[in-house]
């Protein structure tokens, strides 16, 4: 299932948010279950069915990490749902670098929200470098892989330091 | 001279005609039936002006009374008087009994869960259900003076697969047809959309007697979304009234014997108490108990602070659901308070700090929600063709399967939009292996103890390969109400496996029909004679439904599909003029098989047609 051609979209990691959430909305005016509560059971059917492809589309869209992964799973590579390790060891050493910080700053709310500022930034840049490659005429899908499984984690310690956020406004 | 209108033997001469639909909502502490009329929704009351229905059903001496005269015998027949029966919808009774000890009833345990023992009868709680909302069928018929095409029923945001499965089929056994289940706060902000027709994010805070929800929905160009639900299935206005209860018997120093005989008086005490201090900053009043009096005067401040822990509960969950739905507080534009227990000043006041701006309470909280699913049964009944909103729902609980050591993997996640559809393979680990055995749950915990089962698949007739050969994929559907479906198949040989189902809670589909069969004979309703109408009215649903789309669209189907379809459709007009309801049902299934590409393919070409127009008028 390409969900690009089912939006009406371009092909493409940077996409215009605009245009998929219209035709995300165009497309549930037509699938949802309730304008078809009082056709026939096999409509109702087809209908959810349609529809169920719409919202994972829109779910895969929506967010740049999912988008990148269908965009691959589209040249013919499926990365998602993995069990896969990477064998970048200057990216390993980053990564544990970056847990040491976390753990360093604890609960120091300012140090927390720079850091997160960084990370933020950091997803920016891979995100601008993925789009080339994607755009670019002969990129290695594995080398693809890679910045995604990269970028994957990125998005994990966003999540982490976010979580260690939380715990902040809750007293 | 107006023209005569001659229609066909069967079919209505009144295209046009004007269904019956209603809104119900069927709460823990009250329920509610609304419809629309003259373009407005509204509660339809009792014969003595009283729209709330106390969802209280007592069993006595073979008979069975529901709403205020049970809610009067309450306290003299505790034993007998089923008081809030939404509580055990889809629940054990391990589960019922460690959340709430000291319950006046009779649990038994059936192999289909559990059930109560009133007046010489167990009953599950599904019936006990069915037997409030029988009751409301019976009041919107009588006021509307005809049967009713089908109802939209309320139920909490944070319900579960067993939860809302239980209450669709107590639906079913009261003789209502299901056109939707609709979360209680996505009600509510229908109740209020269409009367302001604001656009932005909606914050709904709906405090009930036994339950709280907070969902944060998103209103653009006549779709609303749910971003986000979240609550406590287990805390709500009652909570407020045993906060007292215990406030004052620590303070009287009563016995535990005393406690459990006196408990429904005193919550009786304790909630004219709360309601009376929404207006008074102080009550005074006295108890006797076994010949003792006992100063039960309450100020407003002592009540503000007994309650505040479990206000700021209700709080946590909002900072939540904002979270979840990637939004600030200040982004929202309104709150609506739902629920009897939102006028509760501290309530009001609380919830506003915390959004920054005065709640919402110009519609009656404890009708808001019966009048939001009247609309939208309106809009699906099909009065309402040219209405352009549309309603989005989200999944409240992930769902995920056992894995190895206990664990839970989840497969759809919570506050996904609903209808979904996920597919996960699965392998054999034996040589030769035929049968294989998938553990359903609900819950956003890890271990699968920590999470609710919804039921044990066993996969049989596996070709036998060696391990690790067969994938078998399994697919996981959730249908517009949140109620999930699960199918398998092989797929290296393409061999469809045969799923038995057996719910952890709930009842099984068989045990429904059974129920059904008992209640039609009590009604002396003729259960075959409506089963063929039944399966009439479908069949000349599916020919009229594929006639327009004939008309529309023959293009898309080869000269032999045409064929094909047409010999189909004109033996099923023929057969639905008899009177056998197993050929009907199996002739329907022939041209369901017969259409359904040429249905997919309608499908994609208005798909295509909407998208491409929209592009044009974006240039």
């Amino acid at each position: 299932m390409n969900y690009f051609s089912l939006f009406n979209l371009p092909e493409t990691l940077t996409l215009d948010t605009q245009a998929l959430a219209s035709s995300y909305q165009t497309l549930q005016k037509l699938t949802h279950p309730d304008k078809f509560a009082t056709a026939s059971a096999q409509d109702r059917r087809i209908a959810m069915q349609k529809n169920a492809q719409v919202n994972d589309g829109y779910s895969v869209l929506k967010h740049p990490l999912t988008r990148a992964q269908h965009l691959l799973s589209l040249r013919g590579l499926t990365i998602d749902n993995e069990q896969h390790t990477l064998g970048d060891p200057e990216f390993l050493m980053q990564q544990m670098e970056w847990r040491e910080t976390l753990e360093e700053i604890g609960s120091d709310e300012n140090a927390l929200e720079q850091m997160q500022d960084d990370i933020q930034a950091l997803i920016r840049d891979k995100l601008t470098a993925l789009d080339a490659m994607f755009e670019e005429d002969g990129s290695d899908n594995e080398d693809i892989a890679n910045e995604i499984r990269k970028l994957t984690f990125i998005y994990k310690f966003s999540a982490q330091v976010e979580a260690q956020l939380d715990k902040l406004d809750d007293f | 001279m107006a023209l005569l209108q001659i229609a066909e033997p069967g079919q209505s001469a009144a295209p046009h005609q004007r269904k019956l639909a209603v809104g119900i909502d069927l709460g823990t502490t009250n329920s509610l039936v609304a419809t629309v009329r003259s373009g407005q929704p509204q509660t339809l009351p009792d014969s003595q002006g009283r729209t709330l229905l106390p969802s209280v059903v007592r069993y006595h001496g073979g008979e069975k009374t529901i709403g205020f005269p049970a809610q009067a015998d309450a306290n003299n027949d505790p034993v007998n008087t089923i008081v809030s029966v939404k509580r055990f919808l889809g629940k054990s009774q391990d589960e019922i009994l460690a959340t709430w000890p000291n319950l006046p009833y009779h649990f038994v345990q059936q192999s289909q869960g559990v059930a109560l023992l009133a007046d010489g009868k167990s009953r599950n709680p599904v019936e006990i259900s069915a037997d409030i909302l029988r009751h409301l069928r019976h009041r919107a018929e009588a006021s509307l003076g005809d049967e009713l095409t089908g109802a939209v029923i309320t139920v909490p945001a944070y319900f579960d697969d067993a939860q809302r499965q239980s209450t669709k089929d107590a639906a079913k056994l009261a003789g209502l047809h299901v056109l939707r289940l609709l979360n209680e706060p996505t009600a509510a902000a229908i109740a209020y959309g269409l009367d302001s027709g604001r656009e932005g994010l909606i914050a709904v805070y709906d405090l009930g007697g036994g339950t709280f929800d907070i969902s944060i929905l998103r209103l653009h160009k006549g779709v609303f979304e749910v971003l986000s639900t979240g609550g406590n299935a287990s805390l709500g206005g009652d909570d407020f009234d045993h906060a007292i209860v215990q406030h004052w018997t620590t303070q009287w120093e009563l016995s535990e014997s005393q406690q459990k005989s006196q408990y429904r008086r005193l919550v009786s005490l304790a909630k004219a108490t709360k309601q009376a201090l929404s207006d008074a900053p102080s009550i005074t009043q006295t108890i006797d108990i076994d010949g003792q009096s006992f100063d039960a005067s309450l100020e407003r401040e002592t009540f503000e602070n007994l309650i505040a822990p479990l206000i700021k509960q209700t709080v946590k969950a909002c900072r939540r659901a904002l979270k979840d739905a990637e939004v600030s507080a200040d982004e929202v534009l309104a709150v609506v308070m739902v629920g009897g227990s939102t006028r509760v000043p501290l309530v009001r006041v609380q919830v506003g700090e915390f959004f920054g701006q005065e709640p919402l309470t110009s519609i009656d909280p404890d009708q808001v929600v019966a009048l939001g699913a009247a609309s939208q049964a309106d809009i699906l009944a099909g009065n309402k063709p040219d209405n352009e909103m549309l309603l989005l729902d989200v999944l409240p609980l992930s769902l995920g399967i056992e894995t190895m050591g206990g664990l839970v993997e989840k497969i759809i996640p919570r506050n996904t939009t609903i209808p979904v559809a996920k597919a996960q393979e699965f392998t054999t680990f034996k040589d030769g292996q035929t049968a294989m055995m998938v553990h359903v749950l609900q819950g956003e915990r890890e271990l699968v103890d920590d999470c609710r089962s919804l039921a044990k698949f066993t996969l049989t007739g596996i070709p036998p390969m060696t391990a690790g050969a067969a994938h078998i994929r399994v697919t996981f559907q959730v249908d517009a109400d949140g109620l999930l479906n699960v199918t398998a198949q092989e797929k290296s040989t393409g061999v469809q496996a045969e799923i038995q189902v057996k719910p952890s809670f709930g009842l099984a589909e068989e045990h429904i029909a059974e129920m059904l069969k008992a209640s039609m004979a009590n009604a002396k309703d003729d259960m075959q004679q409506r089963m063929l109408k039944e399966q009439q009215v479908e069949a000349a649903r599916v020919l009229e439904a594929l006639e327009a789309a004939l008309d529309e669209h023959r293009e898309l189907l080869s000269e032999e599909e045409f064929a094909q379809l047409r010999q189909s459709m004109d033996t099923l007009a023929e057969i639905s003029q008899g009177h056998s309801t197993d050929a009907i049902k199996a002739q329907i299934e022939v041209v369901d098989n017969a259409s359904q590409a040429f249905a997919a393919r309608r499908m994609d070409i208005s798909i295509q047609q909407a998208l491409a127009g929209k592009q044009v008028q974006d240039i």
